[in-house]
């Protein structure tokens, strides 16, 4: 294994274009209950907020941030036409009723303000061991969905299809937005 | 942002190497050995340790428990001084003041305002109590794999140094990389071509 530190700058990119490949997925109306081969119905959706970033020649940098429930993403896909790759993305699941709404961050992979379902159980007494399994299997549940999207991206960008397919229905979906 | 508040921040971590005995004594008596100080430290601007899950200002061990199902829970303490500028420049003013005073002078010099500096912070440090946070930790054990309630960079450093002062077990935190590398099933040659992927362009 690699030093963790060069690792984790080495190989940035492959969770920052894990994510547009997510951003491409939820738009082209990818079945994701398929693709996880899950018996639950497994949806996902853009939530509020995105973040792109460009490199604008040397060293500096262009970060784009659409935020808004009900926000266009327009600049973020005219971002990704000139070269830009997603680094954030706030995220809706559903897994059958349940609600999940978090934000994943490409180059660390960290979850930040999940939100899950709630629960009746209480913050004391008896319950507590209760309530904390219960939180720990929601979240838990996020980590499981990502992280087979993860792998199955994975699998398919060493696929030996990989150039004329995956990457190439990405450039269309780019070119038709 | 912690486990039962309603919305979380989390990082995870993959954790190498195993206990040679029972893991629920060995994590018992090394969260015991490395738990916070029951008594605030008068002198120290930091302090890390490890609390019950369930007794955050309380780290007894013996009147908690520690295993919640297949988990090991418990909490990372960090207690934090920080003087606040402002502070510091006030009882540097009136300590000047006094020190003018006292040699009769109207000016003090470079090493004098640097003692009077330092004796400052001393006599602040010792007045002000340290702020805690708690960050709450679920390990599975048999699983390797844990989860820290928290991505703040420091709290991440604190716990990565602590855990493995405490257990000789080494947190590899997990982000794409070491996701490949620890938890996947990918084969060593498939692990090669993933290694050697070079960053997607979509222009054309």
């Amino acid at each position: 294994m690699l030093d963790i530190a060069t690792a984790y700058n080495k190989y940035t990119f492959l969770g920052n274009d894990f994510l547009t490949w997510i951003w491409f997925s939820i738009e082209t109306q990818t079945d994701f209950s398929a693709l996880l081969g899950s018996k639950d119905v497994i949806s996902l959706e853009i939530g509020n907020s995105i973040v792109l970033e460009n490199k604008l020649g040397d060293k500096s940098k262009e970060k784009i941030t659409i935020k808004g429930d009900e926000a266009g993403l327009e600049e973020g896909t005219t971002a990704l036409k000139k070269g830009a790759w997603v680094t954030q993305i706030n995220l809706n699941c559903k897994i059958n009723e349940d609600e999940y709404k978090f934000t994943i961050k490409g180059e660390s992979y960290n979850i930040t303000g999940l939100k899950t379902p709630k629960t009746d159980l209480k913050k004391t007494g008896d319950e507590i061991e209760g309530l904390v399994l219960e939180k720990a299997f929601f979240c838990f549940r996020v980590f499981e969905i990502m992280d087979t999207l993860f792998l199955k991206y994975l699998g398919q960008r060493i696929a030996d299809d990989w150039n004329h397919k995956g990457l190439q229905d990405i450039k269309n979906w780019i070119g038709s937005v | 942002m912690g486990l039962i508040s309603s919305t979380h921040s989390i990082s995870r971590y993959h954790i190498e190497g195993k206990f040679e005995g029972s893991a629920a004594e060995e994590v018992r008596n090394h969260l015991i050995a490395y738990s916070i100080p029951k008594l605030e430290s008068e002198f120290d601007a930091l302090s890390a340790g490890w609390t019950p899950f369930e007794s955050p200002y309380n780290p007894d061990f013996d009147k908690f428990s520690i295993q919640f199902g297949t988990f090991f829970a418990f909490s990372l303490r960090i207690d934090k001084k920080s003087i606040p500028v402002r502070l510091v420049q006030k009882y540097m003013a009136i300590e000047i003041e006094k020190k003018m005073e006292k040699s009769g002078r109207e000016f003090i010099s470079k090493n004098e305002k640097t003692e009077i500096k330092e004796m400052v912070m001393d006599l602040l440090m010792h007045k002000i109590p340290a702020v805690p946070s708690v960050y709450e930790v679920l390990w599975n054990y048999e699983e390797q794999n844990l989860y820290l309630f928290t991505t703040q960079k420091a709290a991440n450093e604190l716990f990565e140094t602590l855990f493995f002062k405490s257990f000789k077990l080494k947190p590899i935190r997990l982000f794409p990389y070491t996701l490949v590398e620890t938890k996947s099933a990918f084969s060593n040659s498939d692990k090669d071509r993933i290694f050697s992927l070079a960053p997607l362009k979509y222009t054309r």
